[in-house]
């Protein structure tokens, strides 16, 4: 089985976001970055297959330098090989721009699964997939919390408003790995060593020969703003028998909500 | 006819989706500032003449084909990619629902242009352009965008357009389609669904949300939280710190790795509002907090508030909330 793990290294979730000097974009140059989270349930649920069936997982970024780092700790993990396609304007790409990138490889690589986490933290659009699945004719499941892979079939159970869809087919296939799905391990010693063998192949991403037309921005970024700030609250202190009552009344006749 | 507003309503359970509803009237807002009609496509065995002129539809399509019998991201992208290529809408909308997230992406890249998704703001602008602004890094930020490529194409987040009020006396022309799809190319396909155990109300399409987080202690306190949330008919939600503690499953998760929500009213109690908690809840209209911190992050952000013990206060706020209701 060979599957393929399209990763994303991105500023922490706890950042305070500052804005950029043009205000058209966050300013992330003091930003600690991370492996996406949703694609740490990707690699692991990747590495649990193949532990189970045997294969290989591959995982593939495109992004900076610096996202080697996180491409490192995906092989620490226990992914077997990476390819980073290197590309500074890669952040400011939108989805479709990326997908086209990420499906180049896949389509020469030709797994049987590609997962993906459900969407990058910061950007939180989660369509990248979409673009790789349409793109390769592949079926895909997003938001998937739980999946059985057995004889080239796929069982998934995807995450909807207050239920599960169950979705059955046949691989080769686009998974995108909701919180739920599995438990991310943590490196081992050993496999951070061992990580410090692996290479990570870099493709610039002029090698890909994509057309022009697949980068080019589908969304005009005009302004990023930060929240409208929220005036200071009425907060209650004392004993409950007066507190409670009054916070009824507020939300009853003041807020009108209740 | 030109038709140049196309919006794709969802159904559920033989149902048209309240959400699906709020994006047709923000289409007839911004149909009325263009001056031209709009499209509602459903898929679905029903006519939904009646309602969806209601709400502010000029034409009704109702896509039909046994292959949309269930739900599949790739026959939903097809059935939308070949209506729009037939009529050359201008803009597409759906609600960013669970299903919209999903196969509206697929769509636009079948298309090859861009998805502004989860909007909470849509306009036109310069008389002709349409101008959409959507949360980023789960609401720390918002980014103003305008598609450059036609259609543009928008999700709306739930519960953050208005409904407006249906006016039965609008009348909309019906048409039915049938969609050119082969069975070779819908290759996953919903088998069933499965009704998530406790959930009594949606999360994000609950108007009302009482969350809990690691003021409770414990998993048996959640009880306490379920009460005040059924009183209030509302949805219980819960802080990653609960969550990653195992006192309740990931889907009641609200924050950045969990839901991004928007009710009229949110009651944090025992959560101190870390900042990946409060970006996925921030756009609630109003937000009470209860905590026995008074300095806790969550009470910059609060409408209303009360330090205190949750064991106390929650219980009595049930009480009181049941006394204004009988």
């Amino acid at each position: 089985m060979k599957i393929v793990v399209c990763v994303n290294y991105v500023p922490d979730t706890a950042i305070k976001v500052k804005l950029a000097a043009d205000g058209k974009a966050v300013d992330l140059a003091d930003a600690a970055y991370v492996v996406n989270p949703y694609d740490e349930f990707a690699v692991e649920a990747a590495l649990q297959i193949k532990e189970k069936v045997g294969g290989e997982v591959i995982v593939v970024s495109a992004g900076p330098e610096k996202a080697n780092t996180g491409l490192r700790t995906c092989l620490a993990m226990g992914a077997d090989s990476a390819i980073l396609v290197k590309e500074d304007s890669i952040e400011k790409a939108d989805a479709f721009a990326i997908g086209s990138i990420l499906a180049q490889i896949c389509a020469e690589l030709k797994p049987d699964i590609i997962f993906f986490g459900k969407n990058s933290i910061g950007v939180d659009d989660g369509q990248v997939p979409a673009v790789v699945a349409d793109q390769l004719d592949l079926p895909q499941v997003s938001v998937v919390v739980k999946l059985e892979i057995q004889d080239g079939k796929f069982r998934a159970e995807r995450e909807i408003e207050g239920a599960r869809e169950v979705i059955e087919g046949s691989l080769p296939a686009v998974f995108t790995a909701q919180k739920g799905l599995n438990t991310p391990r943590y490196a081992s010693l050993k496999g951070i060593m061992a990580a410090k063998k692996k290479q990570i192949e870099s493709r610039p991403l002029s090698a890909l020969g994509l057309p022009a037309e697949s980068l080019l921005p589908r969304l005009s970024w005009e302004q990023v703003m930060l929240p409208p700030s929220r005036p200071p609250g009425k907060i209650l202190t004392g004993d409950a028998a007066q507190t409670v009552p009054e916070l009824v009344r507020l939300l009853h006749d003041e807020a009108k909500v209740i | 006819m030109a038709q140049r507003i196309l919006v794709f309503i969802e159904e559920r359970q033989g149902s048209v989706k309240k959400t699906s509803l709020e994006a047709l009237f923000a289409a007839r807002k911004l149909a009325d500032d263009l001056k031209e009609p709009v499209t509602a496509l459903h898929i679905g065995a029903d006519d939904r003449t009646a309602l969806l002129a209601s709400y502010g539809a000029d034409k009704v399509v109702r896509a039909h084909h046994d292959l949309l019998a269930s739900y599949s991201p790739e026959g939903f992208a097809a059935t939308v990619v070949e209506y729009a290529r037939n009529t050359s809408p201008r803009i597409i909308l759906a609600s960013a629902t669970a299903m919209g997230r999903d196969f509206l992406p697929r769509a636009a890249a079948r298309l090859q242009v861009g998805l502004a998704q989860d909007c909470t703001e849509a306009r036109i602008v310069e008389g002709q352009e349409l101008e959409c602004v959507r949360p980023i890094f789960a609401g720390k930020a918002y980014a103003r965008l305008r598609p450059a490529m036609t259609p543009a194409m928008a999700t709306l987040r739930p519960n953050v357009f208005s409904l407006g009020t249906a006016d039965a006396s609008r009348i909309a022309a019906t048409e039915v389609f049938s969609p050119s799809l082969s069975a070779e190319k819908i290759r996953a396909r919903v088998q069933e669904v499965k009704a998530a155990a406790g959930q009594k109300v949606v999360l994000t399409e609950a108007n009302i949300i009482v969350s809990g987080g690691r003021g409770l202690k414990g998993p048996e306190n959640f009880a306490m939280i379920q009460e005040l949330a059924d009183a209030l008919g509302g949805a219980m939600g819960a802080s990653r710190a609960a969550v990653d503690a195992g006192w309740i499953d990931h889907p009641y998760q609200v924050g950045q790795t969990g839901k991004t929500v928007s009710p009229t009213l949110y009651i944090a109690c025992g959560i101190s509002g870390a900042i990946q908690h409060l970006a996925g809840m921030s756009t609630s209209k109003y937000i009470v907090a209860i905590n026995k911190d008074p300095e806790a992050p969550i009470f910059k952000l609060a409408d209303y508030g009360i330090v205190g013990d949750l064991f106390t206060i929650v219980p009595a706020l049930t009480q009181e909330v049941k006394k204004l209701k009988s």
